[in-house]
This record gives C-alpha cells, sequence and structure tokens, in this order.
C-alpha cells in the first residue's frame, strides 16, 4: 500500500498539480492576449478597443469565451466526422503540450529534458497536422485552400526556425532549454540577441509565418478565403483553433525569449532579486507586443512573396549564418565544450 | 551608389522600421472613440432624421393639405386624403409617411409652404417590427410634439441660409 502511495499516487498527483500550474495560467493568458491584442490595435487605430464588459473591459474574454462555450457546435454533413472533430482538439492539444520544456525559472520547468529544443521544434512541426486535417476534413475548397497555403507556409519557415536554432545552439552548445538560458545569465550584454542579431529578426518574422499571424496569415486571409481552414468551425471547435493559435503565440514567444532574449535571467545584474520567472512572464510579453505591433502595422504578404521571404530569403541568410558561426567558432577556438 | 543606398536600406529595414516606428507614435496618441449611447457627435441644424408634423403656438397644425410633399417625394413614401374641415379650412384626414420607404432626403421639408413637415434631429427611432415604422398622422404630431423645442430652434438656426 505504501509502495502504491509513495511509488505511483504521490508522483501522479504532483505532477497533474504542476501541469495546473502550467495549463490554467496559460489558458488564462490566452484569453487576455486576444484583450490585449485588441486594444493594442485598437490603440493604433486610434480606437479604445473593447471597454464595456467590466472595468476597461477587463471581463471581455470571459464574455468571449462564455459566448463560444454555449454555442452550438455544427458538423458539415460533408465533413468527415472524425477527422473534423479531432482536427481542433490536435493543434490545441500540440499548442499546450509543447509547453512542458519551457524553463520558467532556474529549475521551475515540468520536463527537463536533454533534448529540449527538438522536442519543441517537433512539436511545433506536428502543428501543421491539426489544420491540414481540419482543412481536409471540412470537405469545402475554401479551407481546403487555407489549409494547403498553411502547410507549404509552415513547413518553408520550419526550416529557417531549424537552422535559426542551429546557429544559437553551436554558440551555447546544449539542446537542453535551461541550459541555453543559463548560457546567457549576467545582464543584458550577455544574452543571445546582441551575438545573432539578424538572426533575431528572422526568427521573429519566422515565427509570425510559423504561427500564421499577420502578415503571413495567409492561411485564414479573409479576403480570399473566407477565413480559411476554419470557415466549417463553430463553437467549441473554433475556440479550440483559436486556443491552439493564442499559445503557439505564446510558446513561440516564450521560445524567442528563452533563445534571444535570456529567459529568466534579468537583464542588469543587480536586478537579480526580481524572481526569474517574472523576467521570463515580462520577456514573452514584449515578444507578443512585436505580434500585435506587426499586425497592426504591415499588410499581408502575397503567397508568392510569403514563398519567396522564405525560400529565397531567410533560409540562404540563415545558412549562411550558421556557416559563419561555425568558422567563427572553429578558427578562434571557441567551440563550447 | 544608389543601388548601394537601396541594398542597404532594404537590409536594414529601413521601410519596416519607419512603419513600425509611426503605429507606435500613434498608439500614444489620443483616441477619437466616441462611447456612443453615452456620448455622441455633433449634428448640423440640416440634419434629416425623424419626421415630425409641426403645429402653430395656438395649437393649430400648420399643415394645409396642399399634397406637395407628396407629389415631390421621390420615394413616394407620403399618403395624404384631404376633407374640408367644418369651419372651411383644409386639413388633412390622413397623413401617413412609410419610414421604410423614405429615403430621408429632405424634399418633403423643402417643398413645405408652411414648415409643417420637418426632419427632426432624432435618429433614434428603431423598432422591433416593420409595422411600427409605418407612421401616421397621429405620430407625427406626437413627434412634434416631442420636439418642437429643438425644430423651432434648427429651423432659426438654418433661416438665414435658405
Amino acid at each position: 500500500m505504501e509502495l502504491l502511495w509513495d511509488g505511483y499516487i504521490e508522483p501522479l498527483v504532483w505532477i497533474v498539480a504542476k501541469i495546473l500550474a502550467i495549463v490554467v495560467p496559460l489558458l488564462v493568458a490566452v484569453a487576455y492576449l486576444t484583450y490585449a491584442e485588441r486594444k493594442v490595435i485598437g490603440a493604433i487605430q486610434l480606437r479604445k478597443g473593447p471597454n464595456v464588459v467590466g472595468p476597461f473591459g477587463l471581463l471581455q474574454p470571459l464574455a468571449d469565451g462564455l459566448k463560444l462555450f454555449l454555442k452550438e457546435t455544427i458538423i458539415p454533413t460533408s465533413a468527415n466526422k472524425g477527422v473534423f472533430v479531432i482536427a481542433p482538439m490536435l493543434t490545441f492539444i500540440l499548442a499546450i503540450i509543447a509547453w512542458a520544456v519551457i524553463p520558467f525559472d532556474e529549475g521551475m520547468v515540468l520536463a527537463d529534458l536533454n533534448v529540449g529544443i527538438l522536442y519543441l521544434f517537433a512539436i511545433s512541426s506536428l502543428g501543421v497536422y491539426g489544420i491540414v486535417m481540419a482543412g481536409w476534413a471540412s470537405n469545402s475548397k475554401y479551407a481546403f485552400l487555407g489549409a494547403l497555403r498553411s502547410g507549404a507556409q509552415m513547413v518553408s519557415y520550419e526550416i529557417s526556425i531549424g537552422l535559426i536554432i542551429i546557429s544559437v545552439l553551436l554558440t551555447t552548445g546544449s539542446l537542453n532549454l535551461s541550459d541555453i538560458v543559463r548560457g546567457q545569465i549576467g545582464g543584458v550584454w550577455e544574452w543571445n540577441f546582441i551575438y545573432h542579431f539578424p538572426m533575431f529578426i528572422v526568427f521573429i518574422v519566422s515565427i509570425l509565418a510559423e504561427t500564421n499571424r499577420a502578415p503571413f496569415d495567409l492561411p485564414e486571409a479573409e479576403a480570399e478565403l473566407v477565413s480559411g481552414y476554419n470557415v466549417d468551425y463553430s463553437a467549441m471547435t473554433f475556440a479550440l483553433f483559436f486556443l491552439g493559435e493564442y499559445a503557439n503565440m505564446i510558446l513561440m514567444s516564450g521560445l524567442a525569449a528563452v533563445l534571444f532574449l535570456g529567459g529568466w535571467s534579468a537583464p542588469l545584474p543587480f536586478l537579480d532579486f526580481i524572481p526569474g520567472a517574472i523576467w521570463f512572464i515580462l520577456k514573452i510579453c514584449f515578444v507578443l507586443f512585436i505580434f500585435l505591433w506587426v499586425r497592426a502595422t504591415f499588410p499581408r504578404y502575397r503567397y508568392d512573396q510569403l514563398m519567396r521571404l522564405g525560400w529565397k530569403i531567410f533560409l540562404p541568410l540563415s545558412f549562411a549564418w550558421v556557416m559563419l558561426v561555425a568558422t567563427f567558432l572553429v578558427v578562434f577556438d571557441k567551440v563550447p565544450a | 551608389m544608389s543601388f548601394i543606398d537601396r541594398t542597404a536600406r532594404s537590409f536594414l529595414l529601413a521601410e519596416l522600421v519607419s512603419g513600425m516606428a509611426l503605429t507606435l507614435k500613434y498608439m500614444f496618441k489620443p483616441k477619437v472613440t466616441l462611447n456612443y449611447p453615452y456620448e455622441k457627435g455633433p449634428l448640423s441644424p440640416r440634419f434629416r432624421g425623424e419626421h415630425a408634423l409641426r403645429r402653430y403656438p395656438n395649437g393649430e397644425e400648420r399643415c394645409i393639405a396642399c399634397k406637395l410633399c407628396e407629389a415631390i417625394c421621390p420615394a413616394q413614401a407620403i399618403t395624404i386624403e384631404v376633407e374640408p374641415r367644418d369651419d372651411g379650412s383644409r386639413r388633412t384626414t390622413r397623413y401617413d409617411i412609410d419610414m421604410t420607404k423614405c429615403i430621408y432626403c429632405g424634399f418633403c421639408e423643402e417643398a413645405c409652404p408652411v414648415d409643417a413637415i420637418v426632419e427632426g434631429p432624432n435618429f433614434e427611432f428603431a423598432t422591433e417590427n416593420r409595422e411600427e415604422l409605418l407612421y401616421d398622422k397621429d405620430k407625427l404630431l406626437a413627434n412634434g410634439e416631442r420636439w418642437e423645442a429643438e425644430l423651432a430652434a434648427r429651423l432659426e438656426a438654418d433661416a438665414p441660409y435658405r
């Protein structure tokens, strides 16, 4: 009996508690990200944004969520029902499980994998399946075209993201996300974005494309594809796509913070007394603000421009950078042990 | 030289950065939102809103049933029937405006020789069903009573330009 408790039940309870401690704030963050998006874009367009539901409109995300909960889930008759229902769940689950390896602070990580970055990369690559499945199962031309675009786009930009990650790994010498952050502790001048500045920019642009955000939101280009892969979705199934998309945005911002902005480390050494998790969250918020800022600034790319940017500019650029970094490290004998 | 200049600009993302700087600047400007049901924008005295039939200060209806408004109405939204009253004056027995047909051109107001039919400042007269938008004489006269102060002020403000 004691063995059962100590060996199985207690660890299980602990792990579930830890998962909840990540997932619940994440979902709240997603809800308030939609609010922040509307506020920021509203401010840039000289509007006020939501300000009616609750003080400063702070209850707006709850109202929106409630609406999506209460609506009827409509499954089109011509849709492939099984795949149609599984697709949004898959998108949502993949957006959530990737958080297992993100370090919030020294030791504050659910799974301290030694191949954390590979895990993250694998999970984010799988994300395309949810969208392709949704587009295919909807059995509608708009959804299908949206899914095709999304698939092509995510695959194309993953390659340059992969190469960028490689150049960061070359200077850090570890695939463990916590180790990558440890390599950047000591102040803003230690952070990778200084040494890899061009790649930081390319990375930010690539994660915009990877998460299907404006100006690369071609999969849901409302002007030509109505709403892309999620046209036929309603109520909770739509909400899951929505949550997945925004959770992915936060995840990618977290990845940018870990790889380039020093994760939980304080920007100046004397600011160490503030908990690392707070710095990490602030950095995520900063990258998320860039997401929203970019969305409010730039018009949507054309599909061929998007592909040209991915394959003809970012891919050679990031490849050249990997070569440059590798050469530099070997020539100056700075290869991390 | 211009090639180098252009290439440098495109590699340094000069245009993207200047665009983002502009939007960031706009983010901190005062907002132009009107909190509509609580705040309202200004209305010109010539604003053409909901119709009203006015009365003279002594309570007599202004309308003399000349039917000029009915004749000029491009949407044919106005229907008037006339009978002489007991004291011999021309009065309408029926004055209907179909607000679903009306295009709010203001011609009725222009055509009226006695300032009887006017378009007031009210634009918040949405209804829950179509029938409520078929205004009859009672409704129009009631509107006239409700808005008379504003209607008179508007006519006076616009008078120098007529």
